[in-house]
């Protein structure tokens, strides 16, 4: 075994040494052919300013730019935000809550039209007429937000958004200041715009953009079609490079078997989704030069209802997470290759992550063996014991089997369990909704953006929780005042010392976890299988893939 | 002397009899009966079973280790080559008590959830068929001899019912009844209880039941022997139930296969989408779903319960029609004349 981590880890690196960034050479190389990518289905609208899915967002790093963007490169440096239309980084003033940038000049859309600072204010005041699912959240800070919440259609954000046509400048007034608003500017949900697309969501039309590649057909029951944008010029290789494929075409509607099928083939150069279970062991050892296995920050959880019996008992809760043997999920999930125990709720890697490890045979930095007596223990004393637990899971045949364990594990532990597939379609929002009264489920958190608040903050604030809401992203109901304390300190200290402030969200990552308002399970990898002929494959740890810094001849 | 012949007369057998010799003459008929008795008998075995073996088929035991000659064998086994990806449940033994058709992807006993699913399939399935015959029965007979504004209100009512497609249906009212069960007055079912799709089946099936029996009805109502009890002033429930339901007797009694193994069908469907028999709980549906994400490693999984619905489903039909055959009247006068 360990010899063999050993190969695969110098066959990282040999692939890392092979894989060096794009340049002129390699472009003229391997320049030009159709890529083709499969997907079970499309995932839905075309509007970046609404669209929340990964399969998009990673489809859109292509298509369309922001004032700044996360680096196209490979790993964890694709978590650095560099300009993008905007000529540098902006200037920061007035205590941190205005950003000016000066926008590039001689960039087109793809329909022709120049990049003027008037589509930027259009496209900014767009993500609240459209509602986008994030102006609440993310950029809700800018000033004249609150009246573009309240009116979405009149919006102006007045004193928030303004264009200086003369010096081709946009300045961005925040109430308050926001370490994480650069990470949030560089989101798809903030991309820029022509300033004449509709304020309404554009559904399966596609809105012309600023990258290397356009759609030029698009039809959601079939496939999607990408070309080159005829009017892009390279600006910044880091930000937006120009691509290799001279087509990219994405189908729709083949199951994950048939996409493997395809890709063994030679027909398909990619899935979109992860390859069915029963096809790892094939893809492991026959075609495991077209196997790329990477690290994700995301978190699979199980969150305990802090609001209902019995987990409204921390004993109660902590016994659960004692129980838990972490190695079992790891192996239902497809193996240690494929995920690594957890303990806390900050992943591996992560800004503010520090080893810790409370609810183990051994506590410590990581997780050892279950502690089943100290569980039974814990059980008794919360007075829980007896008590009936139901816990809901998707229907996917990976969540199905972990609750089933967790069945296992809480029956074991005393309590009369069961478990609750219901469809993938319904049950994240299903969980969210105190009045369906789930005590138990099992969910997965993947960050927006690099943020230790992206985890904490959105996933145990007591703002996150909404009473009868489908979005109340606080599955828990966890509300901690003091806690909540902490993390509005540490959220303001990151504007001016991100590393005081990572300390901070270490603390708070600790206590969070000791209050064992949910079970961390494991954190996943990502497995994508590729076809024989594709090269230059680039993992980048914000919009993973990145499709069209790869090439097929 | 004189001796006197006296014609004695000839016994004839009554219609049961009757019905009785032609199934038990019925080869198809009776072999289809001895199949499905053998799989009733073998799933009633289950908890036999699973003790004699030793397992526990509603606990994962993904680390368990079981010997197969001599030699230590884990019941999911990692792969250790190429990028070491993935696990691969424990295969068929071929020995009875020692994981039989293999393990699941919990590295549970196939063949003892076989026999546990099965006695699940079993049971839903003759408990929603008595539960359609029932609603079905009731509301033909009372649409049927009542007539009028309640047959029109019945009868709109199934319609109703008719209009949708079954499976659609039954996944509608699985959907709302599953997640939070269902409470009627007193009565109160929990979300993972058995009598949750014995209940949905049960009801879904109701029109194909009480449209025949009400058409049956209709017809009595006008005979002879009912108008006269009509006429010399017997209550109306005294004539459904002393005229009129031994004469519909042998049309339910054809229905009972049939229904059951339609309803094994639906049942298998429905826990096969979740929205059935509740895990860790098992029926030949489930283990189906279960062993849907081992089709290409382990395909026993899915192909052992799918075989054991389709022998089932097969035995139960062939002999509803050797039942039919011999309840059928014209069957029985040709039988009365040999």
């Amino acid at each position: 075994m360990k010899k063999l981590l050993l190969a695969a880890a110098a066959a990282a690196l040999l692939t890392c040494t092979w894989q060096a960034p794009a340049n002129a050479e390699y472009l003229k190389e391997h320049r030009g052919g159709t890529m083709r990518l499969l997907a079970r289905s499309a995932a839905g609208t075309l509007d970046p300013h609404i669209n929340y899915t990964l399969q998009y967002w990673q489809i859109f790093q292509p298509l369309y730019d922001g004032l700044v963007a996360f680096r196209k490169a490979d790993g964890k440096d694709g978590f650095k935000i560099v300009a993008d239309l905007a000529e540098d980084m902006p200037t920061v003033s007035n205590d941190g809550k205005t950003f000016t940038f000066k926008l590039r000049k001689g960039i087109k859309f793809s329909n022709g039209q120049d990049v003027t600072v008037k589509d930027v204010v259009a496209s900014y005041q767009r993500i609240f007429k459209v509602s986008g699912p994030t102006s609440g959240t993310f950029y809700a800070g800018i000033v004249g937000a609150d009246k573009c919440l309240a009116d979405t259609k009149s919006c102006t954000l007045e004193g928030g958004v303004s264009a200086d046509e003369a010096t081709n400048t946009i300045t961005i007034n925040i109430a308050k200041p926001d370490a994480e608003f650069i990470d949030k500017l560089a989101m798809p949900h903030a991309v820029i715009l022509p300033a004449d697309t509709p304020t309404e969501d554009v559904g399966s039309n596609p809105i012309p953009g600023t990258g290397a590649y356009t759609i030029s057909a698009y039809d959601p029951n079939k496939g999607m079609t990408m070309v080159r944008n005829p009017h892009f010029q390279q600006w910044s290789e880091e930000a937006q490079p120009d691509g290799y494929p001279d087509v990219v075409q994405y189908d729709f509607g083949l199951t994950e078997e048939a996409a493997v099928t395809a890709i063994q083939k030679g027909e398909a150069d990619w899935m979109f989704d992860q390859p069915p279970t029963d096809r790892l062991v094939e893809l492991g050892t026959k075609y495991m030069d077209q196997v790329h296995i990477s690290p994700l920050t995301a978190w699979w959880y199980a969150p305990l209802n802090t609001r209902l019996a019995p987990f409204d008992n921390e004993k109660a809760r902590q016994a659960v997470a004692y129980a838990v043997d972490r190695n079992t999920l790891v192996n239902l999930f497809g193996g240690k290759v494929l995920a690594t125990p957890v303990c806390q709720v900050l992943p591996p890697d992560f800004p503010g992550h520090e080893d810790y490890c409370p609810f183990t045979k051994n506590p410590g930095a990581k997780w050892s063996a279950v502690d089943l007596d100290k569980a039974k223990q814990l059980v008794e004393e919360s007075g829980t014991k007896g008590q009936k637990v139901t816990v809901i899971v998707e229907d996917t045949a990976v969540s199905r089997s972990i609750g089933v364990y967790l069945q296992s594990v809480l029956t074991s532990i005393g309590y009369v369990a069961d478990v609750k597939p219901i469809s993938s379609n319904i049950q994240f929002t299903y969980i969210q909704n105190t009045n369906n009264k789930v005590q138990m489920s099992v969910s997965q958190w993947y960050q927006d953006y690099p943020a230790a608040s992206n985890f904490l903050n959105i996933l145990f604030s007591c703002a996150s929780f909404r009473e009868g809401s489908d979005a109340s992203i606080n599955i828990s109901g966890f509300c901690d005042k003091d806690i909540d304390a902490k993390m509005q300190k540490a959220l303001e200290q990151g504007v001016t010392d991100q590393q005081a402030a990572d300390k901070m969200w270490a603390e708070i990552d600790k206590a969070v976890t000791d209050k064992a308002a949910a079970v961390p399970l494991f954190t996943p990898k990502h497995v994508d299988f590729v076809s024989k002929r594709l090269g230059n494959f680039k993992f980048n740890a914000q919009f993973y893939w990145i499709v069209t810094q790869a090439w097929v001849q | 002397m004189s001796s006197d012949v006296v014609a004695v007369p000839r016994k004839t057998r009554g219609p049961w009899a009757l019905a009785f010799a032609k199934l038990t003459g019925n080869k198809a008929a009776m072999a289809a009966l001895t199949v499905f008795v053998l799989i009733v008998i073998a799933c009633l075995s289950a908890p036999l079973y699973a003790r004699w073996a030793g397992v526990d088929p509603f606990v994962s035991t993904l680390d368990a280790i079981i010997t197969i000659d001599g030699q230590d064998v884990p019941v999911m086994e990692q792969s250790t080559e190429g990028l070491g990806l993935g696990y691969t449940p424990l295969g068929p033994t071929w020995r009875l008590g020692n994981y039989f058709l293999g393990a699941d992807n919990q590295g549970r006993d196939v063949m003892a959830r076989m026999l546990y699913g099965g006695l699940n399939s079993l049971l839903i399935s003759a408990v929603a068929t008595v539960l359609t015959l029932l609603l079905g029965t009731t509301t033909g007979l009372v649409a049927g001899y009542f007539g009028g504004v309640t047959d029109t209100v019945l009868s709109r009512l199934l319609d109703i019912l008719w209009a949708f497609p079954i499976y659609l249906l039954a996944i509608s009212l699985s959907i709302v009844m599953i997640a939070q069960g269902i409470t009627i007055g007193p009565i109160i079912i929990e979300s993972g209880s058995l009598w949750l799709p014995i209940i949905i089946i049960g009801i879904v099936y109701v029109p194909y039941v009480a449209r025949p029996i009400r058409g049956q009805v209709l017809s009595l109502r006008n005979s002879e022997f009912v108008l006269a009890a009509i006429n010399l002033g017997v209550p109306g429930s005294r004539i459904l139930w002393r005229d009129i339901l031994p004469n519909i007797t042998t049309t339910l009694i054809v229905f009972v296969p049939l229904m059951m193994a339609l309803n094994m069908l639906t049942e298998s469907a429905l826990s096969f989408l979740s929205i059935g028999v509740q895990p860790p709980a098992a029926s030949w549906g489930t283990i189906i779903q279960d062993g849907q994400a081992l089709l290409y490693t382990r395909p026993i999984v899915a192909l052992a319960p799918g075989i054991a619905i389709a022998i089932s489903v097969m035995a139960l039909n062939v002999f509803g029609d050797g039942l039919r055959d011999a309840l059928d009247p014209r069957s029985k006068v040709r039988l009365g004349r040999d």
